[in-house]
C-alpha cells in the first residue's frame, strides 16, 4: 500500500524531525527508550497532531499542515496496540472487542438491511455486533474467557484481548508499539509466532516500534533507526543489519565492538583502541572515524598471526544458555600501558569497560576452544568490517 | 428524659424535610454541573484551565456570607436576571424555597466539580486514546469509558456535595432567609433556638444533623472501599 511522512513536533526541550517513504508494507522503527518512537506511532494513528508535515498512508491523505488537513483518529482506519495494551479495565472481554465495532456496523448497515424497521434494523445491528465479536474470540482463542475482566488474564491473553479488538474493526493500518516488552521470555516467543501468523496475510501497513533488535529483523523489511527525535537510517532491514553506515545505527542493530579509527591510506586504518592496524582490500572512504565489528564474527586462529588479527587476553567470560561471551582487552594496548607505566587514575576502569572487545562464541563451535585452548588471535574478516 | 420525649412529640419536622429536599436539588444540579464542567475543564489549555479552576473553586472558599451577597446582588429582585426572572417566569429566588437551592448549589457545586475532575485525569490516557483509535466518538468515549472509570470520584464527589448541601447555612440564610416551613433549614433552625436559648432543641437538631452526616460518610467508605478492596494497609 505504501506510505509517506514527513514530520515536525516540538514537546518542550524534544524535537522530532522525520521524513520516511516507501511501497514496502512492513516497517520497523528501532531506537534507545526516549528516542521518539512511541511519538511518531502517536502522530501516526492521529492522537497527537503534529507541528507540521504532512502524512499519507495508501491513498488517505492523513495530515497535511500547508492544506490543513487534520484526520480524526477515529476516522484513520488505524489500529494500535499500546505498550500495556490499554483494555478497557471495567469490560469483560467481550466488550472489548465490541466497543469499537459501531463503525463497521454504520458502513454495513446501509449496503444490505433493507430500511423498513427501525427495530429489526437495530437488532440485526446488534446481532451483526455479537457475530463479529464471537468470530474475533474465536480466531483468537478467547471464547472460553468471554466474560473475564482484563485484570484477570495472563499478559499473553491480554495480549490477544488487544489485537481481537483493532482486528475486529477492520483496520487499514496496523501500529505495535513495543508489543512484547512486557510478556516473558517463553511467551515472547509464541506471541511472536501467533502475531507473524496474523500479520501474515494482513493486506496492510504494519509498524512495529521496538527497542528489540531481534524483533526488529524479524518483523520488517524496512526498518527506520532513531536517535533522539532524529532518523540516523533508513533503508531495507537487512541492508542495515549488514551495514548500517552510522555508529549510532550499528550501536542499535546490536554492534558490540565499535571504536574510533583514523585512515592512514586507501587501505589501511589505524584503531588505537584496539591496538591494530587494519588492511582492506575495498578502499577507506576519506571521512572514516569509527569502525564496528560484531561479536559474533570473529575467526578463532591458533599458530601463526594472519593480516587483521588481534591479540588479545581474557578480562571475564560468561557462560550463556548457548553461547559463550568472551569479553577482551587487546593485547598490545595493555604492554603499551604498562610500558609508559601510567597511574591508575578512578576513573580506569570504566575506561577499560569501553575498550574491551566481545566475543559471542556458539556452544557448538566452542568445542575447539576447549580442545586447543584459547587462541592466540582473533582475525577480523574484511566482509564484517563495518566503517562509519 | 421526659423533656426530650416531649419535645419529639411536638417537633416540627419540616426544617429536616426542607433541607433534605433542598440538598437533593442541589446534588442533582451539581451532579450534572459538576461532571459537564469537570470534563469540559480537563479538556482546555493548562493556562485557562488554572483561571477556571480558580474561579469554579471559589465557592468553597470563599466565606459563605460573601458568597450569599455576590446572590443577593445577582438575584435581588432590584437587579436585571432577578427582574428577569420574576417578570417571564414568576420565579422569585430572595426569600424562597428556590433560594435555597440556589444559595446550597453554588456553595456545594466545587465539590462535586473537584471530584469529578480529580476522577477524570486519574484515568489512563491511553484508554482514551484506545477508543479514539477503534473508532469511537467522543461522546461514546465519555459514556462508556470515562464515565465508568471515574465512577468512584464521581460517587464520593456527590456524597460530600449533599453533606455540604445539606447543612449549608451562610449563603442561604442571606439569600432565602429563615422563613419557618419555607426555607427554615435545620442549620437555621440550630441557629435560632440557640438564640432564644433552648439548647435542649438545639441538642436534638445537632443529634439528627450529626446521625445524618455519619451514615453519610460510612456510605461514602463502602462505596469507595469496594473498588480498593486490594488496597494494602501499612
Amino acid at each position: 500500500m505504501g506510505f509517506s511522512f514527513q514530520i515536525e513536533k516540538t514537546l518542550g526541550e524534544f524535537k522530532l524531525d522525520l521524513e520516511a517513504e516507501s511501497r514496502g508494507n512492513r516497517l520497523g522503527i528501532l531506537g534507545a527508550s526516549g528516542c521518539g518512537k512511541s511519538l511518531t506511532l502517536k502522530l501516526l494513528a492521529g492522537i497527537e497532531s503534529p507541528d507540521a508535515g504532512r502524512i499519507q498512508i495508501g491513498e488517505k491523505l492523513l495530515f497535511d499542515s500547508r492544506q490543513k488537513r487534520n484526520v480524526k483518529p477515529q476516522d484513520r482506519r488505524i489500529g494500535y496496540l499500546f505498550q500495556n495494551y490499554a483494555l478497557f479495565p471495567h469490560m469483560t472481554v467481550a466488550e472489548n472487542i465490541g466497543a469499537g465495532l459501531q463503525r463497521v456496523d454504520k458502513s454495513a448497515d446501509t449496503a444490505d438491511m433493507p430500511a423498513e424497521n427501525i427495530i429489526t434494523r437495530f437488532q440485526g445491528k446488534k446481532i451483526r455486533k455479537q457475530k463479529r465479536i464471537q468470530e474475533m474470540m474465536e480466531k483468537f482463542q478467547l471464547t472460553d474467557l468471554a466474560a473475564r475482566l482484563p485484570g484477570e488474564l495472563s499478559g499473553g491473553q491480554q495480549q490477544r484481548v488487544a489485537l481481537a479488538r483493532i482486528m475486529a474493526c477492520e483496520p487499514e493500518v496496523i501500529l505495535l508499539d513495543e508489543p512484547f516488552s512486557a510478556l516473558d521470555v517463553f511467551l515472547k516467543d509464541q506471541m511472536q509466532r501467533e502475531l507473524e501468523e496474523l500479520l501474515e496475510d494482513f493486506p496492510g501497513l504494519v509498524v512495529l516500534v521496538s527497542h528489540s533488535r531481534d524483533e526488529i529483523y524479524r518483523f520488517s523489511e524496512e526498518l527506520l533507526v532513531m536517535d533522539q527525535g532524529h532518523a540516523v537510517v533508513y533503508g531495507a532491514t537487512k541492508e542495515i543489519f549488514a551495514n548500517p553506515r552510522y555508529r549510532e545505527a550499528a550501536r542499535l542493530t546490536g554492534c558490540k565492538n565499535i571504536a574510533d579509527a583514523k585512515r592512514i591510506d586507501d587501505h589501511r586504518l589505524e584503531v588505537p583502541g584496539w591496538g591494530i592496524r587494519l588492511c582492506l582490500k575495498r578502499e577507506i572512504p576519506k571521512d572514516i572515524t569509527a569502525v564496528g565489528y560484531r561479536a559474533h564474527d570473529f575467526v578463532p586462529v591458533w599458530g601463526e598471526r594472519k593480516e587483521n588479527c588481534l591479540e588479545v587476553r581474557i578480562k571475564r567470560m560468561a557462560e550463556m544458555p548457548f553461547e559463550y561471551h568472551y569479553y577482551l582487552q587487546p593485547a598490545g594496548l595493555s604492554e603499551q600501558k604498562s610500558n609508559e607505566e601510567r597511574p591508575v587514575s578512578p576513573s580506569e576502569p570504566a575506561s577499560v569497560q569501553e575498550q574491551s572487545l566481545c566475543w559471542f562464541v556458539q556452544k557448538g563451535k566452542h568445542i575447539q576452544i576447549a580442545e586447543k585452548g584459547f587462541p592466540a588471535y582473533l582475525e577480523l574478516k574484511e566482509e564484517h568490517i563495518m566503517l562509519f | 428524659m421526659e423533656e426530650v420525649k416531649v419535645i419529639l412529640k411536638n417537633l416540627d419536622w419540616s426544617p429536616l424535610l426542607i433541607s433534605l429536599k433542598t440538598g437533593i436539588a442541589a446534588t442533582v444540579i451539581s451532579f450534572f454541573l459538576g461532571i459537564y464542567t469537570a470534563y469540559r475543564v480537563m479538556k482546555t489549555s493548562p493556562g485557562k484551565k488554572s483561571v477556571l479552576d480558580s474561579l469554579l473553586t471559589l465557592p468553597l472558599v470563599i466565606p459563605p456570607t460573601a458568597a450569599g451577597f455576590f446572590l443577593l446582588l445577582i438575584f435581588s429582585k432590584r437587579r436585571p436576571l432577578g427582574i428577569f426572572l420574576y417578570d417571564t417566569f414568576d420565579i422569585k429566588v430572595v426569600q424562597s424555597w428556590a433560594g435555597c437551592v440556589i444559595a446550597a448549589t453554588v456553595i456545594a457545586f466545587p465539590l462535586m466539580y473537584r471530584n469529578a475532575r480529580a476522577a477524570f485525569e486519574q484515568i489512563d490516557i491511553n484508554l482514551i486514546y484506545a477508543g479514539r483509535t477503534l473508532g469511537m466518538s467522543e461522546t461514546r468515549i465519555f459514556w462508556r469509558i470515562a464515565l465508568p472509570l471515574a465512577g468512584p470520584g464521581i460517587a464520593s464527589g456527590t456524597m460530600l456535595t449533599f453533606a455540604r448541601a445539606l447543612g449549608e447555612y451562610g449563603a442561604t440564610s442571606m439569600l432565602a432567609g429563615n422563613i419557618p416551613g419555607k426555607t427554615g433549614t435545620v442549620s437555621q433552625k440550630i441557629a435560632m433556638v440557640i438564640q432564644d436559648g433552648d439548647f435542649l432543641t438545639a441538642g436534638i437538631w445537632v443529634m439528627i444533623v450529626v446521625l445524618i452526616a455519619f451514615f453519610i460518610l460510612v456510605l461514602m467508605n463502602l462505596a469507595a472501599g469496594k473498588k480498593n478492596r486490594t488496597v494494602k494497609r501499612w
